[in-house]
C-alpha cells in the first residue's frame, strides 16, 4: 500500500541532551533538599500521619489505613530524592531520566501531604478518587484538542464548546428528566459550535485562534443570557438528573485501585473508553494515519488522494463530540446544576494537557490526572485547616500548566501543518 | 568592516521595503468607504441577530404567535422596539428630555439629562486602553488574551499606591498611582512574554493561565493584606486617598473623568509609536513577517518582550484608571470582561488606534445602553457579548458579509493577523 511507505518523523521526548541531564539532576537535588528543610526539619519526631485508604461511603475494595511516622518518612524520601539527583549528575539515567524526574515530583507532593497531615489523618484514596473525577473534563478536553489538531485545526474553542454543552446538558436533561438525553443535547450543542469553527477555519480560512475566540465569547454570552433569562427564573429547568456511581463488577473489589477507578460515574468510564479507542484509531488504523497525515503534510496527503478538507471536517466533528461530553460532565456528572462560567478555564488547561502529553492520548491522560490531582489537593487542604491560603492552592493547576508549557519537563512537537488553512491548488 | 555592516543594513532595508505595504494613508483615502463598509454591515447584522434573540426569548411574543401570526410579528416588533429604544436612550439620552432640560436652564435637570451620553464615554474609557493593549499585541504577532489579568494586577497596584501613601500632593500622587498600575500590568504581561520569547511557550495559553492566577491573587490580596478594616472578610480594599483620585469634571450623577482624555492621548501616542517610529516599524515587521524580520537582523526576542510590556502596561492602566476615577476602591467585580471584549474591539478596529477608539465608543455605548435595556425589558446584559461575538465573526470572515449583502470581492487581499501555532514557530 502507498500509505505504508510514508513515514512521519517526530521528535521524541526521550532524547536526553547533556544540558537536560544536568538540569534534571539539579532539579532532583533541589527537590530532595527542599523536602528536608521545608517539611522534615520543623516537625516533632513523634508526630504520625494517617492516610485513610478507602473513600468515604464505599464498602467494597476496602483497605486498612496507613499510619506513617511523619518525620522519619520525610527524611527517607529526602535522602532518596537527593540520591537520585546525585546519580543523575554523575552517571545519568539515560532514557529513564524523565520518569525519575516525574517520580521525584510525585515524592515531593507526597512529602507535602505527609507534612500537612502530620498529627492528623487525610483520606488519601478519597483525594485520589476526586482527582480522577476532576481529571475527566481536562483529559476529555485534551482528547478533543488532539482530534482537532492531529487533523490540522487549532481548536482554542474547546472552552466555549464545553460551556455551551454544560448548559444545554442541564437544560435538556431537566426538560426530559433523563441524564442520557441531556448528555446528547449537550453534545449536539458542542457539535454545532465545532461545525461553526470548522466552517470558519476550513472554508473561510480565518485565523483559527480568532475563530476560537469568537466561539468562546459567543458561548460565554449566550450561556449567561439563557441562564439569566430562563434557568435562574424557573429553577426546575436547572435540575437535571445526574449520572450516578456505577461500580464495575469484580474490578471495583480490587483494594485501593477499585474504589478510585472502577467505582465512579459514567464519565470516568467514557474517558477510559475514548482513551483506548482514540489511541488505537490514531496509531493503528489506516483512518488514523490519514488523519495524522492531513495534520502533518496536507499537500502530500492530497497527492495520495486523501480528501484533506473532508478529513479536517471529520476531525473537528469528533473534537466537538468529545468536548461536548467534557462539558456535560460538569452538570450531569459533578454538580447537577448549571452556573455561569462553570467550566472555569478547564478547556484551556485541557489544551495544556494536550501539549504536555505531546499530542498523544495516553500522555494527555497522564497530564490530565496530574492537573486533577493538583485540583484535588487544593480542595482537600482547605478542609485540613492548612495555613496556606486556599487561593494559593487554587493557583497550582495554572502554575503547573505554565511550567509544563515552558518546556521544563521536555518539549513536544505539534503537528506540522496545524493552524494553516489548506488551499487546494 | 563598516562596509560589510552598511551592506547588511541595505539588504535589511531592501527586504523591509519588499514586505511592508505602502503607507496606509494613501490606501485609506482611496477606499475609506470600502474599508468601513464591512465593519458597519457587521455591526448592523449583529444588532439584527440580537433583535431576533430578543424576540425569540420573549414569552409574550410566543404567546402572541399562539393567537395569530400577524399578532405575533406585531408583538415581536413592539418588543424589539421597546428594548432597542431603551438601549438607545440609555446610551445616548432621551433627546426630548435633553431639549426640555436645556430650555428650562435647571442645572440639575441638565446634568441628569446629559448623563447617559457622558456615562457612555465613561464606559468606553477602559475599552480604549484594553483594545489598544490587544491591538499592540496583534501588531507584533502576539495574541494577548491576558489583558483581563493584567488589568486586575494593574488595578491592585494602583489601589495599593492610592491608599497606602499619604501626604503627597495630588499632582504627584495621582500620576504615581497610575504609573504603579501600568507597571503592575506590564509585569504581569512580561512573564508570558518572556516565556514566549525564551522557551516558545505559547502566549495564548500562558496569558489565560496568568488571568486565573491574577484572579486568585487579587482575591487573596483583597481579603488578606489589602482588605479594608471592618469589611468582615469581604474582598474589598480601603478607599484611595483624595490625592490619588483622577478628577471627575462634573457633579453627580455625571462620572465623566479625566481618564477619558488620558485614554485619547495614549491612543495618539501609541499611533505615533507604531506608525511613525523605527521602533514601531520593527514591532510590526516582526508581527507581519517574522522570517523577513529575522533576515533583516531584527531581534524577535526583544520585540516580543517589548510588545508584551507595552500591551500589559496599557491593560494595567485600564484597571488603574477605573479604580482611581470611578470605583475609588477595589472589589472583585472590577471588570465585566474588558479583557475578552477587547479582542473583539481590536479586530473590529483593524488594530489601528483610531479604529480601536471608534470600536470602544461603540461597545461602551452598547454596554451602557444595555444596562437600561435590562431594567426596562428584563433582557440580560450578556446579550452584548453575543452581539459582540457575532460582529467579530463577521469582521474576521468578511466573505460571509459579502455573501449576505452581495458585495463585490476586493481586488487586493485583505491583510490578516498572524498568530502562530503552539510549537512557537
Amino acid at each position: 500500500m502507498t500509505t505504508s511507505t510514508q513515514t512521519i518523523t517526530r521528535r521524541h521526548i526521550s532524547e536526553i541532551t547533556p544540558t537536560r541531564k544536568l538540569v534534571m539532576g539539579i532539579i532532583e537535588l533541589v527537590i530532595g533538599i527542599l523536602i528536608f528543610f521545608l517539611f522534615a526539619a520543623n516537625l516533632a519526631p513523634e508526630l504520625m500521619t494517617t492516610f485513610n485508604m478507602t473513600p468515604g461511603g464505599i464498602s467494597v475494595g476496602t483497605m486498612a489505613d496507613w499510619v506513617l511516622p511523619s518525620r522519619l518518612t520525610l527524611i527517607i524520601i529526602a535522602v532518596l530524592c537527593t540520591g537520585i539527583g546525585v546519580f543523575q549528575l554523575v552517571r545519568g539515567f539515560g532514557r529513564a531520566t524523565n520518569g525519575l524526574v516525574g517520580l521525584c515530583g510525585l515524592l515531593f507532593v507526597m512529602s507535602f501531604l505527609i507534612w500537612q497531615a502530620s498529627g492528623k489523618s487525610l483520606n488519601l484514596s478519597g483525594m485520589l478518587s476526586s482527582a480522577v473525577l476532576l481529571a475527566v473534563p481536562i483529559t476529555l478536553a485534551a482528547f478533543s484538542g488532539i482530534l482537532a489538531e492531529r487533523s490540522g485545526t487549532i481548536n482554542i474553542a474547546i472552552e466555549g464548546m464545553m460551556l455551551m454543552s454544560c448548559m444545554f446538558a442541564a437544560l435538556v436533561g431537566s426538560l426530559t428528566n433523563s441524564a442520557v438525553i441531556g448528555l446528547l443535547g449537550g453534545v449536539l450543542s458542542a457539535v454545532a459550535l465545532a461545525m461553526l469553527h470548522a466552517v470558519l477555519c476550513i472554508k473561510y480560512k480565518i485565523n483559527q485562534t480568532v475563530s476560537g475566540t469568537v466561539i468562546n465569547i459567543f458561548s460565554a454570552g449566550m450561556t449567561a443570557f439563557i441562564s439569566q433569562k430562563f434557568l435562574q427564573k424557573y429553577q426546575n429547568l436547572n435540575a437535571p438528573p445526574m449520572f450516578t456511581r456505577i461500580p464495575v463488577p469484580l474490578l471495583s473489589r480490587i483494594p485501593f485501585i477499585g474504589p478510585i477507578i472502577f467505582n465512579q460515574n459514567l464519565f470516568v468510564y467514557l474517558m477510559l473508553v475514548i482513551l483506548v479507542v482514540l489511541q488505537l484509531a490514531l496509531f493503528s488504523t489506516r483512518w488514523g494515519l490519514r488523519l495524522r497525515s492531513v495534520g502533518e503534510h496536507p499537500k502530500a496527503a492530497d497527492t495520495l488522494g486523501i480528501d484533506v478538507i473532508r478529513t479536517r471536517y471529520i476531525g473537528m466533528l469528533l473534537s466537538g463530540i468529545v468536548a461536548g461530553i467534557a462539558g456535560a460532565f460538569f452538570t450531569l456528572g459533578s454538580v447537577g446544576r448549571f452556573d455561569e462560567g462553570m467550566t472555569a478555564g478547564k478547556g484551556f488547561i485541557g489544551l495544556a494537557a494536550m501539549i504536555f502529553g505531546n499530542w498523544y492520548p495516553i500522555g494527555a491522560l497522564g497530564a490530565g490526572l496530574l492537573f486533577g490531582f493538583a485540583d484535588a489537593i487544593g480542595s482537600k487542604l482547605s478542609l485540613l485547616g492548612s495555613s496556606i491560603p486556599p487561593q494559593f492552592m487554587g493557583m497550582a493547576p495554572y502554575l503547573i500548566t505554565m511550567i509544563v508549557l515552558a518546556g521544563f519537563i521536555g518539549k513536544g512537537q505539534a503537528p506540522a501543518a496545524e493552524g494553516q488553512a489548506y488551499e487546494k491548488e | 568592516m563598516s562596509e560589510a555592516q552598511t551592506e547588511k543594513k541595505d539588504l535589511g532595508q531592501a527586504i523591509l521595503k519588499e514586505i511592508i505595504p505602502p503607507p496606509e494613508e494613501e490606501a485609506h483615502k482611496k477606499s475609506f468607504w470600502k474599508s468601513i463598509s464591512i465593519p458597519a454591515l457587521a455591526i448592523l447584522t449583529g444588532l439584527l441577530i440580537g433583535a431576533l434573540m430578543i424576540a425569540a426569548t420573549s414569552s409574550t411574543v410566543w404567546a402572541a404567535f399562539g393567537e395569530s401570526i400577524w399578532k405575533g410579528f406585531g408583538t415581536a416588533f413592539k418588543e424589539i422596539g421597546t428594548a432597542y429604544q431603551a438601549l438607545f436612550t440609555g446610551a445616548l439620552g432621551d433627546p426630548v428630555r435633553i431639549v426640555r432640560a436645556l430650555g428650562s436652564g435647571d442645572a440639575k435637570e441638565i446634568r441628569s439629562a446629559l448623563n447617559p451620553i457622558l456615562e457612555s464615554l465613561v464606559q468606553s474609557t477602559p475599552y480604549i486602553f484594553t483594545g489598544l493593549a490587544v491591538a499592540v499585541g496583534f501588531r507584533s504577532g502576539l495574541f494577548n488574551i491576558g489583558v483581563e489579568g493584567q488589568l486586575f494586577i494593574g488595578a491592585a497596584a494602583a489601589t495599593y499606591v492610592g491608599y497606602s501613601i499619604t501626604g503627597l500632593p495630588a499632582f504627584i500622587h495621582m500620576p504615581l498611582a497610575l504609573l504603579a498600575g501600568a507597571l503592575g500590568g506590564a509585569f504581569w504581561a512580561f512573564i508570558p512574554g518572556y516565556l514566549k520569547a525564551k522557551t516558545g511557550g505559547h502566549e495564548v495559553i500562558n496569558t489565560i493561565m496568568m488571568n486565573w492566577i491574577a484572579f486568585r491573587l487579587t482575591e487573596w490580596l483583597l481579603s488578606g493584606p489589602m482588605s479594608r478594616p471592618g469589611s468582615g472578610g469581604m474582598p474589598l480594599s480601603p478607599l484611595i486617598q483624595k490625592s490619588a483620585e483622577i478628577p471627575q469634571f462634573f457633579q453627580a450623577p455625571i462620572r465623566f473623568h479625566l481618564g477619558f482624555i488620558i485614554a485619547l492621548a495614549v491612543a495618539w501616542l501609541i499611533n505615533w509609536v507604531l506608525f511613525k517610529t523605527t521602533w514601531g516599524l520593527n514591532l510590526r515587521t516582526v508581527g507581519t513577517n517574522p522570517r523577513a524580520a529575522k533576515y533583516a537582523g531584527l531581534s524577535t526576542t526583544k520585540s516580543i518582550i517589548t510588545a508584551m510590556l507595552i500591551s500589559g502596561a496599557l491593560a494595567g492602566t485600564a484597571g488603574a484608571v477605573q479604580i482611581l476615577a470611578v470605583n475609588r476602591s477595589m472589589a472583585l467585580g472590577l471588570s465585566s470582561g474588558y479583557g475578552f471584549d477587547s479582542i473583539a474591539l481590536a479586530l473590529i478596529g483593524n488594530n489601528t488606534p483610531l479604529g480601536v477608539i471608534l470600536a470602544s465608543l461603540l461597545f461602551g455605548t452598547l454596554r451602557n445602553g444595555a444596562t437600561r435595556m435590562m431594567v426596562v425589558s428584563a433582557i440580560p446584559i450578556d446579550i452584548v457579548d453575543v452581539i459582540q461575538a457575532i460582529i467579530l465573526m463577521f469582521v474576521a470572515a468578511p466573505a460571509i458579509i459579502r455573501a449576505i449583502y452581495h458585495l463585490k470581492k476586493p481586488k487586493k487581499e485583505e491583510t490578516t493577523i498572524f498568530v502562530s501555532g503552539w510549537g512557537g514557530k
